[in-house]
């Protein structure tokens, strides 16, 4: 059984959990791999229930979650493997024929003749001609691919490459020659190999992390059998036509209709608005929504009826039927390269033999240019970025799900944010503390921990209470106690007879939700409103002074949203936007030729963040709207957004240097071939030499965005 | 130069056996998790007190 396992980060935990795991009886083994933060546990079938090992875990500090790995997962694992696999004989292979390489360069053999030599090159041969047929199989795969679909990729330029300089050298060899190319191909795909390595080794880790989040996210339902038992089911587990009990302070874990209960639902992850609204029996309620007060009993209806989430699934078709597909870097370094080179292989034949050579000479130097230009650190260039900028974005709290993602942040220069849960916090707070006595708040917040409400849970963190008083709780009003002699009451202004004091309130803080304390002699009315991430300010601030455009589209009230955006100083918002709204406002943007980042967490957000250039959310974001994100960011602050940008900035600017870095090389190296001077220890210099200066050019994008 | 015919045989078998290395290794799973690998290195789980010889904490 594999386990996702929060918290695991070093040695210490590995054999606390190896050695915990290990004494629970039955249980066979237990292994953690801390890269990908999982445990696979192995016991003896019947001895204990796999329920068992959770509990065992979660009580050694570490909650884990069962997770089944997607086919997905598995190909691309596999994928990984097979290229790590090429790989080691790719490298065996070059080791191999450079010992016999040095010789040769180093004259050994011209001083015994060419039957020596002959000798060294039918041994290269040899090795070079398996290892070739097996290592080169992943670029020889996609060439055909790309070929018969009468496409083109950076692969048909490579295998062509191989191939000739192959043939050459076989040629040459019998021919008696003085110069094969074995080393050469073997060396090329050595480098290759490493490239698609690394490329291939940044997606797996990018889906290892969101086949983890989707592992912990996992929701479940309580469902209602027949005879009327509640049973914890998980969420796979809930079929259209069940009845399921969503408890009060719960998240609706699934779409449907209330068939029995009154309560109030916080639509806030669904449409952004952030004052509850009442539901009663008949009423639909949609999965991601918060039920605040009363136990609700709920059909699962079949599919999404509500008008709501009709239009954000057909507006997600849309949007993502008409995104333009973005051409790589990478891609479009190709497109330009491979003809060039092929032009100019061609023109140095036609130009040797206009210069009076006979076709064989000339056919050998224009097949080495064609060798010489074979994209070694053109293959390197991008993907060593790419995983020196990943990983310095995870270690910032960035994920990236996709590979192109850096490239598109990198070009943005307008930044769209949703308000409700990604310019504020995702959780409610308390905004008027400054008003309220901190006794009345210390009782209040005793009081507040019997109830389940979202915002009688705000009151009680705000108060940083531990102690619960045993209160009774009246659902859909209030809780209440006798404490002291005194009954006090905290709940809805009408329960605890505050009005006036809430209008007061309410006339200050227009976006806040109100929740009232009574003490007999006086009332206290507290603001509980979604307050800004910590550092929005800051980091707005400092995109805008960078030269981003900012704005807010929000479904909240405009009073809310604009409160958020004067706190932001943000100019441009609009509020009260349905899905459709924002995706039009994205249209006019780039219409406009802007570059746009969406940044949002709501199931109303998720069209616009498919139709956006590119997208971030929060790791709190509905799991649809996360789907669509080209990047998720973790915990309370926003500054990973700008982190992000700055680091995808500096990934670019180093992907277009490595690039040229290459160009600057071929402009060095294919001079010489043309002229008929390249040898084969000149290829190998300038490859490796290129190769590892692309490499070591990317290890800069480790330090990007730490000037702050 | 008539060494080369048991050197050279004696060259590729050594590299080939390094090549058989990395490919067990590979496939027994040695390479899934380095960060995991470079910590458990440092532990001291493995020291004598333990009887029972299967801890591989």
């Amino acid at each position: 059984m594999d386990l996702v396992v929060e918290g695991v980060h070093c040695g210490a935990c590995i054999s606390t959990i190896e050695k915990g795991l290990g004494r629970e009886a039955g249980v066979r083994g237990a292994r953690v791999n801390l890269a990908s933060k999982r445990v696979t546990v192995e016991w003896d079938d019947g001895a204990l229930e796999p329920a068992a090992i959770l509990v065992r875990l979660s009580g050694l500090g570490y909650p884990a979650y069962p997770f089944a790995a997607a086919i997905a997962d598995s190909v691309e694992a596999a994928e990984e493997r097979r290229l790590l696999r090429c790989l080691g004989v790719a490298a065996f292979g070059a080791m191999n024929v450079m010992l016999i390489s040095v010789a040769l360069w180093s004259g050994a053999a011209d001083a015994r003749g060419w039957a020596t030599r002959d000798f060294f090159h039918w041994l290269s041969a040899i090795v070079v001609l398996p290892t070739v047929a097996y290592a080169g199989r992943p670029f020889f795969d996609n060439a055909m691919r790309a070929l018969r679909q009468a496409t083109f990729n950076m692969d048909v330029p490579i295998t062509i490459g191989v191939m000739l300089a192959l043939l050459l050298s076989v040629v040459q060899t019998l021919q008696h020659a003085r110069e094969t190319y074995f080393d050469s191909a073997a060396m090329l795909l050595l480098f290759l190999l490493a490239g698609r390595f690394l490329d291939q080794r940044v997606r797996r880790k990018t889906r290892d992390v969101a086949t983890n989040l989707a592992a912990i996210k996992a929701e479940k339902a309580i469902k209602l059998l027949e005879g009327g038992e509640a049973r914890e089911t998980p969420i796979e587990a809930v079929a259209p036509g069940d009845l399921v009990l969503v408890r009060a302070g719960e998240r609706v874990a699934v779409d449907g209709i209330v068939e029995d209960g009154r309560s109030e639902v916080d639509q806030s992850l669904v449409t952004g608005e952030t004052a509850a609204v009442a539901v009663a029996p008949g009423a639909m309620v949609y999965a991601g929504t918060l039920n605040m007060s009363g136990a609700l009993r709920v059909r699962v209806s079949n599919a999404a009826t509500g008008t709501l989430l009709d239009e954000v699934n057909a507006l997600l078709d849309k949007a993502i039927e008409q995104r333009s597909s973005y051409v790589r870097l990478a891609d479009r370094a190709a497109r330009l390269y491979a003809p060039v080179v092929h032009l100019t292989a061609l023109a140095t034949f036609l130009g040797w033999i206009a210069a009076g050579l006979s076709w064989q000479p000339a056919l050998v130097i224009a097949i080495t240019v064609l060798i010489i230009t074979c994209p070694c650190a053109l293959g390197l260039a991008v993907p060593a970025v790419q995983v020196v900028a990943a990983s310095a974005m995870f270690r910032r709290g960035v994920m990236l799900n996709s590979g192109d993602a850096l490239e598109r942040l990198a070009e943005v220069d307008t930044i769209v944010f949703d308000k409700t849960g990604t310019l504020t916090l995702p959780q409610p707070s308390l905004a008027n503390s400054a008003d309220i006595d901190p006794e009345d708040l210390a009782l209040a917040g005793s009081l507040a921990l019997a109830s389940k409400h979202p915002l009688a849970k705000a009151v009680a963190a705000a108060a940083g209470a531990k102690n619960p008083l045993a209160a009774h709780e009246f659902p859909g009003q209030g809780v209440t106690v006798f404490h002291e002699g005194k009954r006090v009451k905290l709940g809805s202004a009408a329960y605890c007879k505050a009005e006036a004091e809430a209008s007061e309130v309410a006339a200050r803080w227009p976006d806040a939700s109100l929740i009232a304390f009574r003490a007999p002699e006086r009332a206290v009315v507290f603001a509980i409103r979604q307050a800004p991430r910590p550092d929005a300010r800051e980091v707005v601030a400092g995109l805008a002074r960078e030269g981003y455009a900012i704005e807010i589209l929000s479904g909240d009230r405009p009073e809310a949203v604009e409160e958020v955006a004067r706190e932001l100083a943000i100019a441009h918002f609009s509020a009260g936007l349905k899905p459709a709204d924002k995706i039009a406002r994205l249209k006019t943007l780039r219409r406009e030729g802007r570059r746009v980042l969406m940044v949002g967490d709501g199931l109303n957000d998720a069209p616009a963040l498919a139709s956006a250039d590119v997208s971030i959310s929060p790791i709190s974001a509905a799991h649809l709207t996360q789907a669509q994100a080209d990047a998720v960011f973790l915990r309370d602050r926003l500054a990973p957004v700008a982190d992000a940008l700055h680091l995808a900035r500096k990934a670019k600017s180093l992907m277009v240097e490595n690039l040229w870095l290459s160009v600057i090389y071929n402009l060095i190296a294919v001079p010489i071939a043309i002229a008929g001077y390249a040898t084969p220890l000149i290829a190998a210099l300038a490859m490796s030499g290129s190769s590892i200066l692309v490499t070591l050019n990317a290890l800069r994008a480790r330090s990007a965005g730490a000037r702050r | 130069m008539n060494v080369l015919v048991y050197l050279v045989p004696l060259a590729l078998a050594l590299g080939g056996l390094g090549l058989a290395g990395f490919l067990w290794a590979m496939k027994s799973g040695q390479f899934d998790d380095l960060e995991g690998a470079a910590w458990r290195a440092i532990s001291d789980d493995d020291l004598p007190e333990e009887k029972d010889g299967k801890g591989r904490g």
